[in-house]
């Protein structure tokens, strides 16, 4: 308890903690945008064009980005939730 | 070879072990000791009901006709999930607090309990369902039959596929009624079939991989081979339909929301909201590695399997292929898991749904004596959902016989998501915008479930069904622009595209505009606003109003549907909340409240309204009843704010009856010192009298010195006459009884007089401005001079300066004189300011006033007699005093009054 009257302490991480909750708004969409680049990629038999292997590491390399990211997300989040439910 | 009757043991095998998991589970969960029953992992493992039959074997048949398009069935969900803070969150968390049952549920309770949209939902989510558990019964058939081939070496007779079917059907019915239905939980929470298919979830998950991990370091030589294959095989080249890869990513999204299942699973056996950030990630990672040895599957197959085999069914034929009996058995009993999984918990979902909104509401219109006297509502819900489950389970394989399997089956699994994607507009726009209304819900669902049916769902029969060939090819009566798949001229786009377009744009529109021009009733409101600020508020509808309604009643049928003992404790608690002993409660607002939560947990919110409707007299809220609690709000804000006022006045008094007791205490403290002062001041002349007095009485003085104590005394009585004069004006003035020469006089004169009589030795230098000093005033020009001579007396005796001087300012303001006196001495400290008009009140060493320290108490008292005021003026350079008077013409006014 002591530890969270320090105002400079709590409002760095009141700060924080929205700023948290932006990233995770944002994170579906540039998932979703970063999903749909491949669209822009050339035709196939181009230079750097779409072919199946590149296409596969390419999304399952998106994926497990995005995987991490929330993961990394949701545990703060979490924490943020128990401290609203604390308040309610 | 694999012997047939060792896959059919080993299948049996397998649905022992799920009934006994779910045996288990439940039986923990009735004690109490929920532990990992609750955990984020069962949570997440029990979300894998997205992942069918269609999703296990389809994908890498999709995988081995389109290349990566299947990936997009598992981006959409993994997308919804990351970004779980903008839906989910709020969506379970409504769920959570309004106790919702289904999907049907939760739209029907956001536009004011709706029972008309309870229906409509229904009947949208049971026709869009049926089809897909067909497609997982057929998705266990075929697969059966895969087996069969093998060991016979001739192809299985439809009637052994529908025989199979059949028992598959009746198999999942009897676990979904036995696990499913077991009680009437009131928070709709089924822990022995979420454990179930959590564990069914860990099976698929693990066939999968098991499979895949075969295909790239058993059959082909490491990740790196098999890239190199896919560079090789038929779908080396990724031929992208960016329009497709857009919207099936969406559509699979807007479905993982909106699936009857989904919800399910997602919001109604969601235990904790915590566990929502856990399953946001793991989720994704689970849908990651489903998808991950899909492609190399799908290539491998390809590559070894004759051409013209089924893709659809690689899992199962590369490895038997292969020699690998036991991986076959493995990717069966995953398939197996997958179909069973959906299934169950569809059959749950909508048999939930079927019996909340369809059964229960025709009982009890059907039941004229009301909830409170017929039969066992209970048993009536039980039985209900029992013979729901049965009947959906039924559809689906009248579903699957009618359609006689095939391609046709296998394209209902995105045919399906278009069609529980019409719930989005509803759904979304209930939780998001408090404007949304029941006529824009119901005009957005049927518009856009019209829609669909008429572009995908009909068209996909190829004309058998309802729409005839003529209609797909031409039009209705030959209008063109009507076509079911080139609807308004939009001719080219892929059917499926094409009709997801249309249907979600026209529902959506119908959504805006019958919201936008309806007015929505109170209950509707309200529950809207509950939704949409679901994170303010607490979790607490305005629902029923004093209401005359005997508990006992009420506890009757709460007891039917709830069962006794769990009915008598909720009554027991409440009663307890309010001070009560025994059952029965006060039927407040609150409690009924409450119940209707409790029984909306079991039977669904609209029914539950319409349970205690009937009780309490169909009293819900009319706009009067919000007007009787506005106007009762108000009253108490005005009562609250009258309070405030009392009790603000109340601390005005307090402070003002301290002040005057301060000013009392200090006037008696002034009155004992006036009568010490007094006596001193009398006593002093009066011993030297009596000393010189005596000294001549006795004689023996001389001539010179008779006179010296003569001159003494007569000082001293001189004195003390002053004293008594000083006192007696003084006690006249106070009193008001003085008698006011008043006449009209030039301030210059009583100036100038002053100066001459109180200047006299001529030390002082005064500063004046003459020709200010002519204003006529009404006064009584001696009593004026009077405290003239005194302020100028008092400059010449304290003012310590070297070269002393009073400055004399004259000023007419605002109908007021102002004499202003000040000198350029030390001036008078601060804290002695407020004390120098008191009696008595000299500054430092009262032998050099040599005056009784009556002077100011005097002017004071002449000023306020003459209608004006004598003031210390302070930051003036040096002690400055301000005489105002009024001027001729107030003055006349207050001479008389005095």
């Amino acid at each position: 308890m002591n530890e969270r009257r320090e105002p400079l302490f709590l409002e760095r991480e009141s700060y924080r903690q929205r700023r948290t909750v932006d990233a995770a708004r944002l994170l579906p969409i540039l998932g979703f945008l970063a999903l749909c680049l491949p669209i822009l990629w050339g035709r196939g038999g181009d230079e750097g064009s779409r072919v199946t292997s590149v296409g596969v590491i390419y999304l399952f390399g998106v994926w497990i980005v995005l995987i991490v990211s929330a993961m990394i997300l949701s545990r703060r989040l979490r924490r943020i939730e128990t401290e609203q439910d604390d308040i309610d | 070879m694999l012997s047939f009757n060792i896959l059919i043991a080993v299948c049996l095998a397998y649905v022992v072990a799920l009934f006994l998991i779910a045996f288990v589970a439940d039986r923990r969960a009735r004690r109490g000791q929920l532990g990992w029953l609750r955990s984020p992992l069962v949570y997440t493992l029990s979300l894998s009901v997205y992942c069918t039959a269609w999703t296990f074997y389809g994908a890498v048949g999709y995988a081995a006709r389109s290349g990566l398009e299947f990936v997009t069935i598992y981006l959409g969900p993994t997308l919804v999930m990351v970004g779980w803070w903008w839906i989910l969150r709020k969506l379970v968390r409504i769920g959570r607090s309004q106790r919702i049952t289904s999907i049907a549920d939760l739209i029907s309770s956001r536009y004011g309990k709706s029972n008309l949209l309870g229906v409509i939902v229904t009947l949208m989510a049971v026709i869009g369902t049926t089809p897909y558990i067909a497609l997982q019964l057929q998705s266990v058939t075929v697969s059966f039959a895969v087996f069969a081939q093998d060991r016979s070496g001739g192809a299985w007779g439809a009637s052994d596929l529908n025989a199979t079917a059949l028992w598959v059907a009746a198999g999942l019915a009897l676990f979904t009624v036995l696990f499913g239905t077991r009680n009437l939980d009131a928070n709709e929470r089924h822990y022995g079939v979420v454990t179930a298919i959590a564990a069914e979830a860990v099976m698929k998950l693990f066939a999968l991989i098991a499979v895949g991990v075969f295909v790239v370091w058993g059959v082909a030589d490491g990740a790196g081979d098999i890239l190199a294959r896919i560079d090789t095989s038929p779908i080396a080249d990724w031929d992208m339909k960016p329009g497709r890869w857009v919207s099936l990513t969406f559509l699979s999204a807007v479905a993982f929301l909106t699936l009857p299942r989904m919800f399910q699973v997602m919001v109604v056996e969601n235990v904790d909201e915590r566990h929502l950030a856990t399953a946001s990630w793991a989720f994704p990672l689970y849908l990651f590695l489903m998808s991950l040895f899909v492609v190399p599957i799908a290539v491998v197959g390809l590559d070894l399997l004759p051409a013209g085999s089924n893709p659809d069914l690689f899992v199962l034929t590369v490895p038997l292929s292969q020699g690998r009996d036991g991986l076959a058995i493995l990717a069966f009993l995953g398939g197996f898991s997958s179909a069973t999984s959906m299934v169950i918990i569809a059959a749950i979902a909508l048999s939930t749904m079927v019996s909340n909104h369809i059964v229960m509401p025709i009982w009890l219109s059907m039941a004229h004596q009301g909830a409170t006297v017929s039969g066992d509502v209970r048993q009536v819900v039980l039985v209900s959902r029992r013979i729901s489950i049965a009947v959906i389970l039924a559809l689906g394989y009248a579903y699957f016989r009618v359609s006689g399997g095939g391609a046709a089956l296998a394209a209902i699994g995105l045919i399906s998501f278009v069609g529980v994607a019409q719930f989005l507009p509803a759904m979304l726009g209930g939780i998001f915008w408090r404007g949304a209304t029941k006529v824009g819900a119901a005009a957005g669902l049927l518009t856009g479930f019209a829609l669909w049916a008429y572009t995908l769902f009909l068209p996909s029969f190829g004309g058998s069904f309802i729409l005839p060939v003529s209609v797909l090819a031409d039009g209705p009566f030959g209008i063109g622009w009507l076509r079911p798949q080139g609807l308004f001229g939009v001719s080219g786009m892929d059917p499926l595209l094409h009709a997801l377009f249309w249907s979600l744009a026209l529902n959506t529109i119908a959504f805006c505009v019958g919201s936008l021009s309806s007015f929505p009733k109170p209950q509707e409101r309200l529950q809207g606003a509950q939704f949409v600020n679901v994170f303010d508020h607490n979790p607490n509808s305005q629902g029923w109003f004093g209401g005359v309604v005997e508990a006992e009643d009420l506890l009757v049928m709460a007891q039917r549907i709830l069962g006794p003992e769990q009915a008598q404790g909720l009554f027991t608690r409440a009663a307890e909340r309010q001070g009560k002993a025994g059952f029965l409660p006060d039927t407040s607002p609150e409690f009924l409240q409450r119940l209707e939560r409790e029984l909306s947990g079991s039977v669904g919110a609209a029914t539950g309204h319409a349970m205690i409707g009937q009780i309490v007299g169909g009293s819900s809220v009319s706009v009067d009843d919000l007007m009787a609690v506005a106007d009762e709000t108000a009253q108490m804000m005005e009562y609250s704010s009258q309070l405030e006022e009392k009790s603000a006045e109340l601390g005005r008094t307090a402070r003002q009856l301290r002040e005057v007791n301060e000013k009392l205490t200090d006037l008696s403290v002034q009155k004992d010192a006036f009568l010490s002062q007094i006596s001193h001041e009398l006593r002093t002349p009066m011993t030297s009298i009596r000393a010189f007095s005596e000294i001549l009485r006795d004689g023996g003085v001389t001539g010179r010195e008779r006179k010296k104590y003569a001159t003494i005394i007569h000082d001293e009585t001189i004195r003390l006459t002053r004293l008594l004069d000083d006192l007696l004006d003084l006690s006249v003035l106070e009193n008001g009884q003085v008698k006011l020469n008043m006449r009209t006089v030039d301030l210059y004169d009583v100036i100038e007089r002053s100066v001459v009589s109180a200047g006299i030795d001529g030390r002082m230098r005064f500063k004046r401005a003459s020709s200010g000093e002519h204003v006529s005033v009404m006064t009584d020009p001696d009593r004026l001079s009077q405290v003239f001579i005194n302020l100028i007396a008092n400059a010449c005796k304290y003012c310590a300066a070297d070269a002393p001087e009073l400055q004399i300012k004259v000023r007419t303001a605002a109908g007021v004189v102002e004499v202003d006196f000040i000198d350029n001495g030390a001036g008078i400290p601060a804290k002695s300011q407020p004390l120098i008009f008191e009696k008595f009140s000299r500054l430092g060493d009262h032998r050099a006033a040599g005056g009784a320290g009556l002077g100011l108490a005097i002017c004071r008292e002449v000023m306020s007699n003459l209608g004006g005021s004598v003031d210390y003026l302070p930051g003036q350079g040096g002690a400055a005093f301000r005489v105002s008077l009024p001027n001729e013409r107030r003055s006349s006014v207050g001479v008389n009054h005095s």
